[in-house]
């Protein structure tokens, strides 16, 4: 059974989504996600100060077996990634609210309304 | 589920809650916890996998050496009851119609081991050969189960398990063997790059072996961990390395090819001539400088020039390296030729190096 936090936003992409401050979260994949890719060997991540917009790819995380596309969940600028990933990409699959891939300051923030809350989340992945 | 096949081992793969995929036609376990573990059951330990998907062919009469010399690109001439040779049947235009295990049971039967993929092409292809040859085919690909035990401790394991003792058993060697009143045909041999063996039984047999195995905590392994098991040891995959489109020359696999010798074998006029007057590519070992990984299909570029394309890569399980099995362009083919890999929207630095991936950490 999935873990899914309270709390959260989600994506349809299997991302979950923090607010931390006003306007600044952190993106990560779901507990979910983590377990339909098996071992992840590395995260590619973008730099900080890219911009990413909601919808788009920005990056991928890769197990043994494949590459799977990470797409924005919303827009703005990326202003930290979690360089902890690099090194140990395996606390992706170990923790997975925990390992953060990126922080991002939203340029959109009623882009937020558009995602899933963790019941939503629930269904779409029980369907 | 539609449609798929399966082996006599599904019901274990499910119980033991393996994730499964469709291959080749059947249901079959990619991996049951994780395949970096079961990577590393078989490159230290033991590691046990279903390969009852696989095909087996059995050719009997009177004239089988001689026929199964003209399908089979290696040595079947040399061979003594008792052993193996692995190699490739061709068709006439010298590309690859599938690589196989070719076992000799005597100068009258010798039983093929084929890609499950295959089996319906292989079978009619080696039926449509038989012209002029006294020889009978069957597909007995439905009569076997099969699995692959692998790994450095394999022989000491089964001794202890199954009181079979296979010290005596040379690699490329098989025989039979009795257990409960199964009888086994057991093969030292394997698609792992590790000691280890191969075996043969009825569905009953097969079953009762896995459970043995699976009661004393063998690590069951599926197809993601074959896939990463064989790459690193430099074993060609049908469909990647070698396919209908690509000779034994091309595939860098001329080793399994009997080209010096005096016997004709099906396709050897076109690899004669392609190596003669145009051999314009080869699979070659590529590495990349930077944490990346090289996955099949991506394309590999020098300069701005497209030169070929990555059959097989990973993030190598064992080694840690960005590394991939790759069909380039000559003559970019040579050793330390710098070249970039295309991964997704960016273009990363490698070069170009030997296939022997395992040996350095060996």
């Amino acid at each position: 059974m999935s873990k899914i936090l309270e709390g959260l936003y989600y994506s349809e992409d299997h991302e979950w989504v923090k607010v931390l401050e006003d306007n600044i979260v952190l993106v990560g994949i779901t507990d979910f996600a983590q377990a339909e890719l098996g071992d992840v060997v590395f995260v590619d991540l973008p730099e900080e100060g890219d911009e990413i917009v909601q919808g788009e790819e920005f990056g991928a995380v890769e197990s043994v077996k494949a590459a799977s596309d990470l797409v924005a969940p919303v827009s703005g600028e990326v202003i930290e990634i979690n360089e902890d990933l690099v090194g140990e990409p395996e606390k992706v699959n170990e923790e997975p609210y925990e390992a953060w891939f990126i922080k991002v300051k939203l340029s959109d923030p009623k882009e937020l309304d558009s995602l899933l809350n963790n019941k939503a989340y629930k269904e779409e992945i029980s369907e | 589920m539609e449609n798929y096949k399966v082996t006599p081992l599904h019901e274990e793969h499910i119980k033991l809650n393996a994730k499964m995929v469709n291959f080749a036609g059947f249901h079959m376990p990619i991996s049951y916890t994780s395949i970096k573990e079961e990577h590393e059951a078989v490159r230290n330990n033991v590691g046990m996998f279903d390969v009852s998907h696989m095909g087996e062919i059995i050719i009997k009469g009177k004239e089988a050496q001689k026929f199964v010399e003209y399908l089979f690109t290696n040595h079947v001439e040399t061979l003594k009851a008792g052993e193996i040779n692995y190699g490739m049947m061709l068709n006439n235009g010298g590309t690859v119609i599938d690589d196989l295990l070719v076992y000799k049971i005597n100068d009258e039967e010798f039983f093929l081991v084929v890609n499950a993929s295959n089996i319906g092409k292989d079978y009619s292809h080696i039926v449509e050969q038989t012209d002029g040859f006294d020889v009978v085919v069957e597909n007995a690909s439905e009569e076997y189960a099969e699995i692959a035990i692998q790994g450095p401790n394999t022989e000491k394991m089964i001794h202890k398990l199954l009181g079979i003792d296979l010290s005596d058993l040379k690699f490329f060697n098989f025989n039979n063997y009795e257990y409960h009143n199964h009888s086994l045909l057991i093969s030292r041999t394997g698609y792992t790059g590790e000691d280890g063996f191969e075996i043969y039984g009825s569905d009953e047999a097969i079953i009762e072996l896995w459970n043995i195995f699976i009661d004393q905590s063998i690590t069951p392994c599926g197809l993601g961990s074959r896939d990463t098991l064989r790459f690193e040891a430099n074993l060609p995959l049908y469909g990647h390395e070698i396919s209908n489109e690509i000779t034994p020359i091309e595939a860098g696999l001329k080793y399994f090819v009997k080209i010096d010798s005096n016997i004709n074998f099906l396709g050897k006029a076109a690899l004669i001539d392609q190596m003669e007057n145009s051999l314009t590519r080869r699979v070659v070992g590529l590495e990349l400088k930077q944490k990346s990984i090289p996955r099949e299909g991506y394309k590999v570029f020098k300069d701005d020039e497209e030169i070929g394309y990555i059959t097989t890569g990973y993030l190598s399980i064992t080694t840690g390296k960005p590394i991939a099995l790759a069909m380039i362009n000559r003559p970019y083919t040579k050793r330390g030729t710098e070249v970039s890999v295309q991964v997704r929207n960016k273009m990363i630095p490698g070069f170009i190096r030997n296939k022997k991936f395992l040996k350095e950490t060996k």
